[in-house]
């Protein structure tokens, strides 16, 4: 082991390689870690190997990826690997994701995407108008921009601006839909509303003058949010739209969870919940390099499915898939999977960018296999449609 | 420091089958002071560490369970009222002035001490097991952290005490809730899963050693068969140990001897109505099939 001659030197390059891979570690772990190879009996591999693991991991998701990272930085010469063996499939070609780019894509990479689409060719006069009518500024102008921005598929949205102001919307919705969700009141003995019914029917032996008076407020019945996010590259326009969703619900909403698949499931409401919206977007592009191309939506919701669902869904829970459900793997796998969760959430909505197109009918396989097991199937490619989603969730 | 594989030998005397990473995990916790948090599905044996730890160390284990709603007052100290009461009634008497009184009454011996008091002072370090950590409130999980780094605890009435021994701390979470990164932090942390073939049959014999050999094997085959088939609740080591105390009361030889009885004894394994319909017959015979 090369731990003999510089020990140190290259303590801090593993530990570099680590938190390169998504590892919590800094300066304390790096001494810590040194001190270990000091106190050990037989620093040999094992030894080494073992001691670092239990010291530098904290989750299950570093516990298995270790081995991977400690034998290509050790055994391969410092290389980094992004993309452990074990997710290495056939179709698999580590790329970075580029729907977190801090900008939303450069004008001259827009080209080829603008060309791909045919309603893109529509995003840069609707960003100028944005643009012309925010400068001449009055409220009512303003609130009647929010109109138009609402109504545009997101897609075609690239405008700084615009995208700023989209921001803002699906914040303020997200938001919005957390208040909508406890409207009813029960009565409770220091509510601040006066139940007037109640008050009235308790007083009637008084001849009705109202001495007792009977209180109510909202219940602290907590809704339960799970969202899984598909950032496969089919996905790229809206994601970004999407995981700004995410987080506006994330930053105010005690129990939500949010989850990114694409080729694997991963966890990122931790990451989402950081205040500094691109020190998230930095965390998140670091945390899903290396997924490859190609969706497994019925792999990664049989992953969420053992791994999480247990502890992330009750009987109270509202799963929202947002995908488009181009799946390459085979419908059957991902209707078993949808089943599976059905079974355990109260209300499992899917949204779909591509149903806000004209004409579009959920034929892919991987969608028709899905249907059965959706209570409720959405279009999502505007913030109107995600607006929507409030009434179905104040529903529960 | 230990050497992990003594450890690991001392482990196995006691009767508790480590993996290396577990028993290197142990050796560190306690050579660096520093808490051991243990994930991991019910039943592989998380809390069972722990016990077995205090045995080889041959120190108390004070148990702390964990549940929603836990507070500082069920986990450091509560004043025993009533005798504090009582002292008062039986001090009314006397011409005690009210400051004495109240110096006796708010000594230690009307102090209870719960897990965490009593952890930090023991003469010799005790083991301190926090059970499913993960059922506690997130405020719970900060006053511990604490607790945890500072080894003290102040009363009001009394003063700051002290530890007078570092306890071995030992975490146990199943996973219903995931734990703050500060905690993690704080603690070395073991991923404890499903022991392999060979580890859980000698598990098994370390608990079963008048068992059939074969019989034994077969039992182990089979439920590391059985954890590959799509169950809600995959059986732990608890279960496999239940089962197999189960089939050598019925007098089993074999597995396939009596298919019925067989298929009756799977309630020790499988918890929930789908995973009992989930294991039908057929599935049952095609299991024995790979096992035999």
């Amino acid at each position: 082991m090369p731990v003999e001659q510089a020990p140190s030197r290259r303590m801090r390059g593993f530990m570099a390689h680590l938190r390169y891979n998504g590892f919590n570690v800094g300066p304390a772990e790096t001494g810590d870690a040194l001190a270990l190879l000091g106190l050990l009996e037989r620093p040999d591999e094992a030894a080494t190997r073992f001691g670092l693991r239990t010291m530098l991991c904290g989750n299950r998701e570093q516990w298995d990826r270790f081995d991977d990272l400690f034998d290509s930085y050790w055994h391969g010469h410092g290389l980094r690997t992004k993309q452990p063996a074990r997710f290495a499939d056939g179709n698999t070609q580590p790329k970075r994701p580029t729907l977190w780019d801090k900008v939303l894509p450069p004008l001259d990479g827009d080209a080829s995407a603008a060309a791909s689409t045919t309603t893109a060719s529509a995003a840069a006069p609707i960003g100028r108008d944005t643009d012309e009518d925010a400068q001449s500024g009055s409220g009512r102008l303003v609130a009647s921009d929010e109109t138009k921005l609402r109504r545009t598929d997101l897609r075609t949205l690239h405008q700084p601006d615009a995208v700023a102001e989209a921001e803002r919307v699906a914040e303020t919705l997200a938001r919005a839909m957390r208040y909508r969700l406890n409207r009813r009141r029960r009565p409770h003995f220091r509510g601040p509303v006066v139940d007037l019914r109640r008050t009235i029917r308790r007083n009637m032996h008084r001849g009705g003058d109202p001495l007792d008076l009977v209180r109510r407020r909202a219940p602290d019945r907590p809704v339960n949010i799970v969202v899984l996010l598909d950032v496969s590259g089919s996905m790229k326009f809206y994601s970004r739209y999407f995981l700004l969703f995410v987080r506006g619900l994330l930053s105010r909403w005690l129990r939500a969870d949010a989850y990114l698949f694409h080729t694997r499931l991963a966890r990122v409401t931790d990451v989402l919940r950081e205040q500094d919206p691109l020190k998230a977007l930095d965390r998140l592009s670091l945390m899903t390099q290396g997924f490859g191309g190609g969706t497994h939506i019925a792999r990664s919701l049989r992953l969420f499915n053992e791994r999480y669902a247990k502890q992330a869904i009750d009987s109270r829970t509202v799963v929202i898939v947002m995908s488009d459900g181009y799946d390459t793997d085979p419908p059957e796998a991902l209707a078993t999977e949808l089943a599976r969760l059905k079974k355990r959430a109260r209300r499992l909505v899917w949204l779909n960018p591509l149903l806000g197109w004209k004409d579009y009918e959920p034929v892919a396989r991987g969608m028709a296999a899905a249907m059965p097991h959706i209570d409720h199937f959405a279009a999502a490619h505007t913030l109107d449609a995600l607006a929507a989603l409030e009434d179905e969730l104040a529903r529960l | 420091m230990q050497d992990y594989q003594d450890l690991q030998q001392q482990l196995a005397n006691a009767g508790y089958i480590a993996e290396d990473s577990l028993a290197m995990a142990l050796a560190l916790a306690r050579t660096m002071k520093r808490p051991l948090l243990l994930e991991g599905e019910a039943g592989v044996g998380k809390t069972e560490i722990a016990k077995v730890l205090a045995a080889i160390l041959d120190t108390r284990l004070i148990r702390l369970q964990c549940y929603e709603g836990l507070d500082a007052g069920t986990t450091l100290y509560e004043w025993n009222y009533q005798r504090q009461l009582l002292a008062i009634k039986a001090h009314e008497k006397d011409d005690a002035s009210a400051e004495q009184i109240e110096k006796q009454i708010f000594s230690e011996a009307y102090l209870l001490r719960r897990p965490l008091l009593e952890a930090i002072s023991q003469d010799t370090p005790p083991v301190l097991l926090i059970d499913e950590i993960d059922r506690a409130d997130e405020e719970f999980e900060a006053f511990l952290l604490e607790i945890l780094s500072d080894f003290q605890i102040t009363i009001p009435e009394l003063g700051t005490i002290a530890a007078t021994s570092v306890p071995h701390v030992v975490l146990t979470s199943n996973g219903t809730r995931t734990l703050s990164d500060a905690l993690r932090r704080r603690c070395l942390y073991n991923y404890v899963d499903y022991p392999d073939e060979a580890k859980e049959l000698a598990i098994l014999r370390a608990h079963q050693p008048d068992g059939d050999a074969d019989l034994l094997g077969h039992v182990v085959r089979f439920v590391q068969a059985l954890r590959k088939e799509d169950l809600e609740k995959t059986p732990g080591i608890a279960e496999t140990l239940d089962w197999a105390a189960a089939l050598i009361g019925m007098d089993f030889k074999r597995l396939d001897s009596d298919p019925q009885a067989l298929q009756a004894s799977l309630i020790c394994l499988l918890k929930t109505e789908r995973d009992q319909k989930a294991v039908a017959p057929e599935v049952t015979r095609r299991l024995l099939g790979k096992v035999a």
